[in-house]
């Protein structure tokens, strides 16, 4: 090592740092993540956030709660639909209001289809973070056809706010059974082409195997769940543990991975995926008769407390904190998003590999930026 | 463990603790000083094992400044909340608890973000969200003014 190289930074026993983001590709948002590197080696990787903080849970003080829901949306826009239930759980558990079983039915269809299109997307982006190209067509292409089934009953595509406190917005489409179902025809058919595309692919096994491991201590310690805490075995689903809506009565599994690397965060989002299928199919044919929403007065006034409510969005857990000092908005409403706890993880799950694999392990955490800042 | 038996763990760990149960969860309001023993105290018990926080909220109550712990037990699928609050709003400080849970690493830089209050033995106590050379003073505080982004109806 000559002395001109010492001085630029190339020599191999000094640690040097390189900016990710906050305009990057591979951060699927504006995130910036600064990284410390001994050659190719990650040494510690410290994530920047905030170039999106809007103080959504700020704003939410100055609105009434029925407008809240057109907030919520912009969290996690990829599962827009459950964030909006999760708001509205928690008001309903405030006013002790038992909203209708066919509310309770179709918002669960729709939060499973919306579990469907959002690890779909997760799919298409994780195969292109690792440079396979195709993966976005064939992922965007059944999107599409969840998209088209939201359009035709909620109105909205990605951004739905169909639920409402006390049930939904609307009636759904006098078409919304038959085209769910050859959805799920499709589908069926068409999720067997993605493992023979993507899970078998050599390059894609040995990119992710055994890279990014945490362990399940680790994983509860830093608030790591969805399918992200359930690749290390750690039993984190809220449908199953404090079950909300309809969730009691149907039958699905948890997917438990122990290994808890890339490979079986990717493996725990393919097999939901297989679960929600199974999840509406128990639900599409016994869409029980009567109101789309329960009776609510006009101006919706909390009793004063406090409130939690805890739902399973597509990438964890999501808390929504509520106290009320009896007005008609809230005295503070925070929300837990899934996506920061996750994302703390990024630097046990990241250091001693090499740089590569970050942008591997970014993808399988699945991070949406907007959830982060809020 | 049924929530009498919690509540009975807390008072016999920090007597001065006050209860409040809600419909929904078992409240613990504790003393600023006994916090971080008390929450060590439930994590290390075998029987009680609360090893999961799933939601640390910051909360201004106008005469005092308040963070609020939902924890959970991964084993036995209790819940508990546990409150604390300090008087001081000139210059907060509390206990962290990042080396008990680390989740609360970035919960507590986003607490201390919006309501500046300050945790003792924090790894890394900065602003998680904000710039500080662009906004000034804690947004999340009732008393916040800000002329230009908040207008008042």
């Amino acid at each position: 090592m000559t002395e001109e190289n010492k001085n630029s930074g190339l020599d191999k026993e000094e640690e040097y740092i390189i900016n990710i983001g906050p305009q990057h590709p591979s951060t699927h948002g504006v995130l910036r993540l600064v990284v410390s590197l001994k050659g190719e080696i990650v040494k510690s990787v410290e994530p920047h956030c905030g170039y999106i903080h809007r103080g959504i849970e700020k704003m939410c003080e100055k609105l009434t709660y029925p407008q809240i829901i057109h907030l919520t949306d912009r969290l996690d826009y990829l599962s827009a639909h459950i964030n909006n239930e999760a708001v509205c759980l928690c008001v309903e558990k405030a006013l002790e209001i038992e909203v209708p079983e066919r509310v309770k039915y179709i918002r669960a269809i729709l939060s499973e289809l919306t579990r469907i299109q959002s690890h779909e997307l997760w799919w298409c982006s994780f195969g292109m973070d690792m440079g396979a190209t195709t993966c976005y067509f064939y992922g965007l292409r059944d999107r599409e056809k969840v998209l088209d089934i939201f359009e035709e009953t909620c109105g909205g595509r990605m951004i739905v706010s169909y639920n409402t406190p006390g049930g939904l917005m609307n009636d759904i489409h006098p078409n919304f059974q038959k085209r769910v179902k050859e959805f799920l025809k499709h589908f069926r058919k068409k999720l067997p082409e993605y493992d023979q595309l993507l899970t078998g692919n050599v390059i894609m096994q040995e990119r992710t195997k055994n890279i990014g491991i945490i362990s399940r201590e680790d994983a509860i310690s830093y608030g790591v769940t969805g399918p992200s805490g359930r690749g290390s075995g750690f039993s984190c689903d809220v449908r199953k543990h404090h079950p909300y809506g309809i969730y009691d009565k149907v039958d699905f599994v948890e997917p438990l991975y122990k290994t808890g690397d890339t490979f079986s965060r990717y493996k725990v989002r393919m097999d939901e995926m297989w679960e929600s299928m199974k999840i509406i199919e128990q639900l599409i044919d016994n869409i029980p008769e009567g109101d789309y929403c329960a009776k609510m007065k006009p101006v919706i006034k909390l009793p004063e407390g406090e409130y939690y409510q805890r739902v399973e969005a597509a990438r964890g857990e999501l808390g929504v904190y509520i106290n009320s000092r009896g007005d008609k908005y809230p005295y503070r409403l925070k929300l837990r998003s899934p996506n920061l706890s996750n994302l703390s993880a990024l630097n046990v799950l990241a250091s001693g590999f090499k740089i590569a694999d970050l942008i591997a392990i970014g993808g399988s955490l699945d991070y949406v930026i907007p959830d982060i800042d809020r | 463990m049924e929530n009498s038996q919690l509540k009975e763990r807390i008072l016999s760990l920090v007597p001065e603790a006050e209860i409040v149960e809600t419909k929904q969860y078992l409240n613990a309001i504790i003393p600023k000083e006994k916090l971080h023993f008390l929450a060590k105290s439930l994590r290390e018990a075998e029987d009680t094992s609360f090893d999961y926080l799933f939601c640390l909220t910051g909360l201004d109550l106008m005469d005092s400044l308040e963070v609020i712990y939902h924890i959970e037990s991964t084993k036995y699928h209790h819940c508990i909340v546990l409150k604390t609050s300090t008087t001081d709003r000139e210059n907060p400080i509390l206990d962290s608890v990042t080396d008990i849970w680390h989740t609360a690493d970035y919960h507590e830089r986003e607490v201390f973000d919006f309501f500046g209050i300050k945790f003792n033995n924090h790894p890394d106590m900065r602003k998680l969200f904000l710039d500080e050379t662009r906004i000034e003073g804690f947004p999340f505080r009732k008393d916040y003014v800000d002329e230009i982004n908040i207008v008042e109806r």
